[in-house]
């Protein structure tokens, strides 16, 4: 059996008396679409932010591609790439500096397949025309795909997007669709937080739901929407999973 | 080392982009320094035989230095952390030793920079030696190195802009007024001299000045010394800091 893409064990987080996660077990496997769901402080960004490094847990392990993330953290955080929620960028550089330096930070140096690949994801991302603009001329939607951007920069086998097409017009959201189908349709694994549900529905195998710190809910979509007979949408699955 | 260079280039090209602001402005401030005090004191004063405006510019060399390394770093990282960017460098896997010197190269860098932009312009203005060249080196990296690094700490531990002022006005500005660059610590009352000797930037910019006259309030190998000592310790820290992920990894 071939080492999953993630897999988080007895993950545990607390903020002071806040208990952000609470015993997290989770494995997401090597291609899938998958979702992770649920409302605000259920806990989504945290377990991202752990699996990122970014958060230090209390008990529990993560493994990207079967590296744990604090003992082996340079193998795991070059298989991962994170599109952040918040709307950052650094407001001193253009959006070809930006993606350049986010490749050599992962430790991808100057080269024509750098720079073809840099090209190649400004294109998907509509984003060639903005390529030497600095980053504080961008409107909020190109700065997101700027951050999808960063996230691809060094061909992550595993890609996490919390919450990527916030804020992002339709045409827009729907071109950025396109191309997160097309990474996973080469292999790329997707994990995706978001608060559209249809876009979970439309795109994701598998979703978990979060609440409170702990996975409520655990299937695929089809099953999901299934068990819940009568209901068509995954809005409502969601509704009832939350107040059940 | 690509994501350490890499790195490192950035926090260069971050300064660069703004050297109007990041290199001119003190090359500018430290010139009117040299303007109004050497104006004020060349005719009256003599330091160790040496005329004051010859005295003050190594000084001025030095604190130009010692500021700009320490703005450098740590205006970066309070910015980077204020506006949410300094993700950016803490989803790659640079090591934390990698993301120390990068950010300490990079401000000992500008602080160089500007150093070497004060001594040109202020030359003009002083009869200045070189007297020991290998001290005047020594004593630049060293006390750009040293100040990056405490730039880093105050960048690491302060949450927002006014906790950075804070440690910059009360702390690195007082640091390195009260160390000498206007004046040799004899010219002080036997109190102030004694604890002049308790402030490290003194030993930074007096070693300094060694190296340009060849005359000192301490011996340079004293300086030297502490410097390091203080380098080690700071540089330590910062490390120790940037392991556990202080206020950077929750």
């Amino acid at each position: 059996m071939s080492v999953p893409a993630i897999r988080v064990a007895g993950l545990t987080k607390h903020f002071g008396d806040v208990r952000a996660l609470d015993g997290v077990d989770l494995e997401i496997g090597r291609g899938e679409f998958f979702g992770l769901l649920g409302p605000n402080g259920a806990g989504k960004t945290t377990l991202i932010s752990a699996l990122a490094g970014l958060v230090r847990p209390d008990r529990g392990t993560l493994e990207v591609m079967g590296h744990d993330v604090r003992t082996d953290y340079r193998a795991s955080r070059r298989l991962l790439g994170v599109v952040p929620q918040e709307l950052v960028f650094d407001p001193f550089f253009s959006v070809r500096e930006t993606l350049e330096l986010q490749a050599g930070y992962f430790g991808i140096g100057r080269s024509k397949r750098r720079d073809a690949w840099i090209d190649e994801i400004l294109d998907s991302l509509d984003l060639a025309a903005k390529a030497n603009a600095n980053m504080r001329a961008l409107s909020g939607g190109m700065k997101r795909r700027v951050l999808v951007a960063q996230a691809l920069v060094h061909k992550p086998p595993v890609i996490v997007l919390d919450e990527p097409t916030a804020g992002v017009d339709v045409e827009l959201r729907q071109g950025l669709w396109r191309f997160i189908r097309r990474l996973n349709d080469d292999g790329h694994t997707i994990v995706l937080t978001t608060h559209y549900l249809e876009e979970a529905e439309n795109h994701c195998n598998r979703i978990a739901m979060m609440k409170a710190g702990s996975i409520i809910a655990l299937d695929t979509t089809a099953n999901l929407l299934q068990r819940f007979a009568g209901d068509l949408r995954l809005e409502d699955v969601f509704v009832r999973v939350m107040n059940s | 080392m690509i994501g350490f260079w890499t790195l490192f280039y950035k926090e260069v090209l971050r300064f660069w982009k703004v050297g109007f602001q990041t290199i001119a402005a003190p090359v500018l401030t430290a010139m009117l320094y040299l303007l109004i005090f050497s104006h004020v004191l060349e005719a009256h004063v003599r330091v160790h035989g040496i005329p004051y405006s010859a005295f003050l510019v190594p000084g001025l060399v030095m604190m130009s230095i010692l500021q700009n390394a320490f703005a450098n770093s740590s205006s970066s990282l309070i910015q980077s952390k204020v506006t949410g960017s300094i993700v950016f460098v803490l989803l790659p896997p640079i090591s934390y030793q990698a993301f120390w010197a990068a950010y300490v190269l990079a401000a000992a860098l500008r602080g160089l920079v500007v150093g070497l932009g004060v001594l040109l312009v202020t030359a003009w203005f002083a009869d200045l030696h070189f007297a020991e060249l290998p001290w005047i080196l020594l004593f630049a990296l060293l006390g750009g190195g040293m100040l990056a690094t405490l730039g880093v700490i105050a960048g690491i531990w302060a949450d927002k802009f006014d906790q950075l002022a804070a440690f910059q006005n009360f702390l690195i500005m007082p640091l390195t007024f009260l160390s000498g660059v206007f004046y040799s610590i004899y010219s002080l009352p036997a109190f102030w001299q004694e604890t002049s000797r308790f402030n490290p930037v003194f030993y930074l910019i007096d070693g300094f000045r060694y190296g340009f006259h060849g005359v000192s309030d301490v011996s340079p190998w004293t300086s030297l010394a502490v410097g390091v000592s203080c380098f080690l310790a700071l540089a330590a820290l910062t490390l120790t800091l940037l392991k556990r992920g202080y206020k950077l990894r929750m």
